[in-house]
C-alpha cells in the first residue's frame, strides 16, 4: 500500500481555522474518515489530491510533497466527489470515461480498450453512447468511479460518495469501493459503509478526536454526537 | 449535439469529421443556390437516401427536423403572401434540406470527434491558441447546457412550492448562484482529474 502522511497540518479559511496540527500516517488498505458537518474532514481529504494546500505543515503521498509535486500526486490519487453531476465533463458516458485518459500519451486504440474495460467493469457498457446527464443517480456515481479508475490511480479518495444515493445504490457503491485493490479513503456519515475497513479516523472541530479500528472509532463518534 | 449522437458503423459514421464538415458546407451552399423545384426534390431524395445509408431511424430524424416544420407552418404563408407560393415552397424546401443535412452530421458524429476536428483545425495556430483548451471549453459548454436546464427546473419547482411564481428575481438569483456553485465544483473536479496540467 501507499503511504499518506500529514505532518503538523493546519488549514484556515481567512480567520476561521478548520484543521489544527493534524498528524497522521495512513498506510492501511481501507480507511474511513467520519465527523460532523463542518468538522474539517472534507478539507483533510482534499489535501491528499492537492485540491487544498495546507496553510501550515506538509501532506505527502509516497514521499512526494503534494504541494510541490501536485501533478505526479494527482496521477496517483483519484478523487470521487459527493455529487457525480459535478464530475461529468463530457456529454456521453463513453466520452466521459475516455476524457480522463487525455494527455496520457496513449494511442486511440489503447484509450478505447481501457475505456471499454472500465465500462464493462461498472456495468455501463450498454449506456456507452447515452447522454451522461440522463443516467440515474446511482449510474452517475458508477460513471464517476469508472472515470476515476480508468486512470489506474494507486489511491482512491471518496468524499461522501453515497450521500445522494438511495439505499440500494449506496450499498452497491460501498461494495465496489470495498473491493478495490487500491488504497481507499472514504469520508462518510453512513457508518455501515465502514464495515470491513481497516482504520477509521474521527475528526471533530478540526482535530483528530479518535483514530482506531472501525468498531471502537464508531463508538467514539457516537459518543461525540450524543 | 447533447445526447443526439446515434451510434452506428455506417460509412457516414466512419467518414472523417473534417471531411463531413466540408461536405456539409458544400451541400448547404449548393442547396441554397437551387432554383427549380425538381432540383430541390432530387436533393431531398438524396438526403433521405443518405439517412437510410447511415441507418438513422425515422424517430431521431424527426426529432431533429420536426421542430423546423412548426416554424415553416407560420413562415410559409407569410412568404407566400408577399412572394407567391412557389418562392415560399422553395424557401421551406431549402431550409428543410439544410436542417436535415446538419442534423445528419450531429446524429453521426460524437462530441469527441468534433473536438478532435476543432483541435486539428486550430493546430496551425498553436503558437497563439491552445487547441486542447478550446476543445475543453466547447465540451464544457455543451455539458453545462443540461446542467443549467436542470437547475432552472429545480428552482422553478421550488418557486412553485413556495408560492413565489410571479417573481423573476426569485428565479434569476438562485439560478445564477447555483450555476456559479456548479461551475466551481466542476472546476474542482477538472483539477482533481489532472486537467490543469
Amino acid at each position: 500500500m501507499t503511504r499518506i502522511t500529514f505532518e503538523g497540518v493546519s488549514h484556515s479559511y481567512g480567520e476561521r481555522s478548520v484543521l489544527r496540527d493534524i498528524r497522521l500516517d495512513l498506510t492501511e488498505h481501507r480507511i474511513g474518515v467520519v465527523g460532523a458537518n463542518g468538522s474539517g474532514k472534507s478539507t483533510l481529504v482534499r489535501m491528499i489530491n492537492g485540491l487544498i494546500t495546507p496553510t501550515a505543515g506538509t501532506v505527502s503521498v509516497d514521499g512526494l510533497d503534494v504541494a510541490r509535486n501536485t501533478r505526479e500526486v494527482r496521477r496517483k490519487v483519484g478523487f470521487i466527489f459527493t455529487n457525480p453531476d459535478n464530475q461529468i465533463v463530457m456529454p456521453t458516458v463513453q466520452e466521459d470515461v475516455a476524457f480522463t485518459l487525455r494527455r496520457r500519451g496513449l494511442t486511440r486504440e489503447q484509450v478505447t480498450e481501457r475505456t471499454n474495460d472500465a465500462l464493462d467493469r461498472f456495468g455501463l457498457r450498454a449506456h456507452a453512447d447515452h447522454p451522461a446527464h440522463r443516467l440515474s443517480g446511482g449510474q452517475k456515481q458508477l460513471l464517476a468511479l469508472a472515470s476515476v479508475l480508468v486512470a489506474e490511480p494507486s489511491i482512491v479518495v471518496a468524499d461522501e460518495p453515497t450521500t445522494l444515493l438511495d439505499a440500494r445504490n449506496a450499498r452497491r457503491i460501498s461494495e465496489l469501493l470495498r473491493e478495490l485493490s487500491q488504497q481507499v479513503i472514504v469520508v462518510t456519515h453512513q457508518l455501515e459503509l465502514l464495515a470491513g475497513f481497516d482504520r477509521v479516523v474521527v475528526i471533530e472541530e478540526g482535530e483528530v478526536a479518535f483514530d482506531g479500528t472501525p468498531d471502537t472509532a464508531i463508538d467514539a463518534y457516537r459518543e461525540l454526537l450524543a | 449535439m447533447i445526447g443526439l449522437y446515434h451510434p452506428g458503423k455506417s460509412v457516414v459514421h466512419r467518414t472523417p469529421t473534417l471531411l463531413k464538415l466540408l461536405l456539409l458546407s458544400i451541400a448547404v451552399t449548393v442547396v441554397g443556390l437551387l432554383g427549380e423545384p425538381w432540383q430541390l426534390l432530387t436533393a431531398l431524395a438524396a438526403v433521405v437516401i443518405v439517412y437510410v445509408i447511415a441507418g438513422i431511424p425515422p424517430r431521431p430524424a424527426w426529432q431533429q427536423i420536426g421542430p423546423i416544420l412548426w416554424i415553416l407552418v407560420i413562415a410559409v404563408p407569410f412568404q407566400a403572401l408577399f412572394a407567391g407560393w412557389t418562392v415560399a415552397g422553395m424557401m421551406a424546401g431549402r431550409l428543410v434540406v439544410a436542417v436535415a443535412l446538419a442534423a445528419l452530421f450531429t446524429l453521426t458524429t460524437t462530441v469527441t470527434a468534433v473536438l478532435e476536428a476543432f483541435q486539428a483545425l486550430l493546430r496551425p495556430f498553436r503558437r497563439w491558441v491552445d487547441a486542447d483548451r478550446v476543445g475543453l471549453l466547447v465540451a464544457l459548454t455543451l455539458r453545462c447546457i443540461p446542467l443549467v436546464a436542470e437547475i432552472v427546473t429545480e428552482v422553478r419547482e421550488a418557486r412553485k412550492a413556495r408560492g413565489t411564481q410571479g417573481s423573476l428575481l426569485a428565479l434569476a438569483v438562485p439560478v445564477v448562484v447555483r450555476s456559479l456553485y456548479a461551475a466551481d465544483a466542476i472546476g474542482e473536479a477538472l483539477v482533481a482529474r489532472g486537467l490543469d496540467d
